[in-house]
């Protein structure tokens, strides 16, 4: 799996993970999929509805966000390609907890934030069978 | 018949689809109808035969969870959807 990710938008993200800092933060990823060439042309910040004690370590959107933001998709001719979310002084690496919860087919772009300051991003596919992700490449352009 | 929205990550496993048609009395029923049909699915929303914690299936805006679970009963004229919910932590 090949992602990319417009230096623009890679810079969003990272001024949004740094604000929510020392909280997770998250969001969509929106664009197209095709042949193993995951293209992301736009994101969208979602806030984080986990109860507000355990943002540190978690993040959360709701159903309803959801719906919301897969229908725009559908009507600016994009898909929900997957979802990026932060992980705050701890390694931009899935939890048990991110594998639990995952979806096939889906991106995962996990940025460490380290002391305020975001320091790396790295993309993740779940496998078919659930077991484990599987590491991908991000090119920046 | 009442119709099931597929995810976008999930439409991998009903050939595209987005919306499909489905049989039974129950969201329960529709749902078994629907993974007989396409049987990948079934992994992604089912654990132990129960659904997955982050699975959710709304009737329009109604979260089945509020109403009577599986055991809700539908029309042909409902649309249903699986909404997952997204959650992630750093452990």
């Amino acid at each position: 799996m090949n992602v990319s990710l417009s230096c623009d938008l890679q810079r969003e993200i990272f001024d949004q993970m740094e604000a929510s800092y020392p909280n997770e933060g998250g969001g969509f990823l929106l664009g197209n999929a095709q042949d193993g060439i995951v293209s992301v042309q736009d994101i969208m910040q979602v806030e984080n509805t986990f109860a507000e004690e355990e943002q540190y370590h978690r993040y959360a959107m709701t159903p309803q966000d959801w719906m919301r933001l897969e229908d725009e998709a559908d009507e600016r001719g994009l898909s929900l390609i997957g979802y990026y979310h932060s992980h705050p002084d701890s390694l931009a690496i899935p939890s048990e907890y991110d594998r639990e919860h995952a979806l096939p087919n889906f991106v995962y772009v996990i940025t460490s934030v380290m002391m305020a300051k975001a320091t790396e991003m790295l993309v993740w596919r779940l496998r078919p069978d659930r077991s484990a992700f599987d590491g991908g490449t991000l090119s920046i352009t | 018949m009442a119709t099931i929205r597929i995810p976008t990550p999930l439409r991998a496993y009903t050939d595209g689809a987005s919306d499909i048609d489905v049989t039974g009395e129950t969201v329960g029923e529709a749902l078994s109808n629907l993974v007989d049909r396409h049987p990948d699915l079934r992994a992604h929303l089912f654990q132990d035969d129960e659904l997955r914690s982050f699975v959710n299936i709304f009737i329009g805006d109604e979260d089945i969870r509020f109403m009577q679970g599986l055991e809700t009963e539908i029309d042909a004229e409902d649309s249903l959807r699986i909404i997952p919910s997204i959650a992630g932590g750093r452990r």
